[in-house]
């Protein structure tokens, strides 16, 4: 089992929640989050004072998949999430090591 | 500092007890007797009842909001706080002497004790100007501009004053300084009132440019400076946590602005619907000057642009919506969009004082510039009297400078004077630490946004 933790942005959801679930990939936890990478921030003005903001809001998915799933993963995400300019965001898959369903009990590859 | 509060409330309890109970028995036979001859008229009833709500609603939710919205989130509270308890002790004071000392007595300079508990205050429609003011209409109509007027200098200490020093300077400027320039102004025998022959220099100010703007604006130059800057200023960021607050704020301002003004007719009259119209026009042609001065300099016009722009305009007119007509409020209100919009901008950068909400920067820029502008445009078609500069009466721009002078001053010494006395006595600023805290949490142990 892994986890696929993807840095995408805002306007972007929607378009790879659908791509994901084309795929069959259903299930997903998605966060508001702030931070930045090589895009770095933009300049904000208030009445004349101007910040300089670094962290840019994005948004964090996270999927938990089987390990035959990844791949697909990993493409419909890239493929829905690019726009080719810097800020698109990344991708980071982590190995997982139990997954339990809290109703049922059931554990392990069952229950993603 | 508990012992502290505690005497006083025992003091102030006594003082009700032995003052407070006979006024009131007093007061009921006045009741009967005068409402028997006096002819309430109930349009002006309601539309000063309106009116009175009106500018009540501007504090809190209008500044509350407008201003709750420019701090950092952790000051949120803070702010809605010192407006929501200002509503509540500005009142008080207002009703044990604040009415008294403003409008009692025959003396140019100063109100008396006449009023005190509002003695002698009863439900009566007397409301025009030139007759006794002693309706009680008028009273708490009046009341509600003694609310909003020290509500607006928190702009410019907000984040880092103390709530309790907050307190206790809202109350002695309220009395030392609010008092007296309202006497001086609006009261039958002021030196500066309009409407009396005597005066020495009869100023106009319809509904309070000298009287709220100048006299809050100038003292909260003095607070910005005296007080000091937010820690990090200049370093951090210090960006409006929420516009969208801002802006609810400002729109509820506008609105009631219809009351502060329209309202200081006295009366549902022509001169009420002259001011309504000249009002809205200068928050209109506010909005379009500054969010327009904004898209020429730095290319995009902003919300908080815009919504600055509103209040600019709405001050500029306040002083001059009795004078002039709604075509001059589109020039005051262009004008004031502009000089504030460089007043918040490039004059406070220059100096690098930290008036953080810029209360000086709208308010004494602003209410200045509408105190000047209406000895210029004053017409004896809304005056029916008086006229100013372009109309061949260049005297009363003198009236005009003396009463901007005289309030500034008042404000400005009047301030520096309670805050040394208070900053030796109770200390301005909250620790460094409650500061970085910020206002919410260690002032009133609570949180303006909690996740649950």
């Amino acid at each position: 089992m892994q986890k696929i933790e993807a840095i995408i942005r805002h306007y972007k959801l929607e378009d790879v929640k659908a791509a994901l679930t084309d795929k069959g990939i259903i299930g997903m936890t998605v966060s508001e989050v702030r931070g930045f990478g090589r895009q770095r921030g933009h300049k904000e003005q208030y009445r004349g004072a101007e910040y300089t903001v670094d962290f840019l809001p994005k948004i964090r998915l996270e999927i938990v998949l089987n390990d035959d799933q990844v791949p697909t993963a990993i493409e419909a995400i890239t493929e829905s999430a690019k726009t080719g300019r810097v800020g698109d965001g990344k991708i980071f898959v982590s190995p997982i090591d139990e997954v339990i369903r809290i109703r049922t009990g059931e554990a392990g590859g069952e229950a993603i | 500092m508990k012992k502290i509060f505690l005497r006083g409330a025992i003091a102030f309890a006594t003082v009700l007890l032995m003052t407070g109970i006979p006024v009131l028995a007093d007061d009921a036979e006045t009741i009967e007797e005068v409402t028997e001859v006096v002819t309430i008229d109930s349009g002006n009833v309601a539309w000063m009842l309106t009116s009175s709500a009106l500018v009540l609603m501007m504090t809190a939710p209008g500044l509350a909001l407008f201003y709750g919205g420019l701090v950092r989130k952790k000051n949120i509270l803070g702010v809605m706080m010192q407006c929501v308890f200002l509503m509540g002790m500005m009142s008080v004071i207002w009703a044990i002497c604040g009415y008294s000392l403003a409008f009692g007595g025959t003396n140019p300079y100063f109100g008396n004790f006449d009023h005190l508990f509002l003695k002698g205050i009863i439900p009566s429609a007397e409301l025009s100007m030139e007759a006794s003011v002693d309706g009680m209409i008028f009273t708490v109509f009046q009341g509600m501009f003694f609310i909003i007027t020290p509500a607006l200098i928190c702009g410019a200490f907000a984040e880092r004053m103390k709530f309790s020093t907050m307190c206790v300077y809202s109350a002695l400027w309220g009395v030392l300084i609010y008092c007296p320039i309202a006497h001086w102004v609006w009261a039958d025998s002021g030196w500066l009132c309009e409407w009396n022959e005597a005066a020495l220099f009869p100023a106009l100010d319809f509904a309070g440019g000298t009287v709220v703007h100048i006299s809050s604006g100038c003292s909260a130059l003095v607070c910005a400076i005296l007080v000091g800057k937010r820690l990090g200023f200049g370093q951090e960021p210090m960006p409006p946590h929420n516009l969208t607050y801002t802006t609810i704020g400002a729109a509820l301002l506008w609105v009631g602005w219809f009351g502060f003004n329209a309202g200081s007719a006295l009366a549902a009259n022509a001169f009420a619907v002259n001011a309504f119209v000249a009002t809205h026009m200068a928050a209109a042609a506010g909005v379009v000057a500054w969010a327009g001065a904004e898209w020429v300099k730095r290319g995009k016009p902003s919300i908080l642009g815009a919504c600055s722009g509103a209040v600019a305009g709405l001050v500029c007119i306040t002083p001059a919506a009795g004078a002039v007509n709604p075509i001059h409020g589109l020039i005051l209100g262009f004008i004031a969009g502009i000089g504030c919009f460089f007043a918040c901008t490039t004059l406070k950068n220059h100096f690098g004082y930290d008036d953080s909400l810029d209360a000086f920067g709208v308010h004494g820029v602003g209410g200045t510039i509408g105190a000047l502008l209406v000895g210029v445009f004053a017409t004896v078609h809304i005056t029916g009297g008086r006229v100013g500069l372009l109309e061949g009466n260049p005297g009363q721009m003198v009236n005009q400078v003396v009463s901007i002078a005289a309030s500034a001053a008042l404000g400005i010494i009047g301030s520096f004077i309670l805050l040394k006395i208070l900053d030796a006595t109770m200390g301005l600023r909250v620790s460094q630490d409650e500061e970085r805290q910020g206002l919410d949490l260690s002032q009133h142990d609570e949180e303006g946004y909690i996740f649950l």
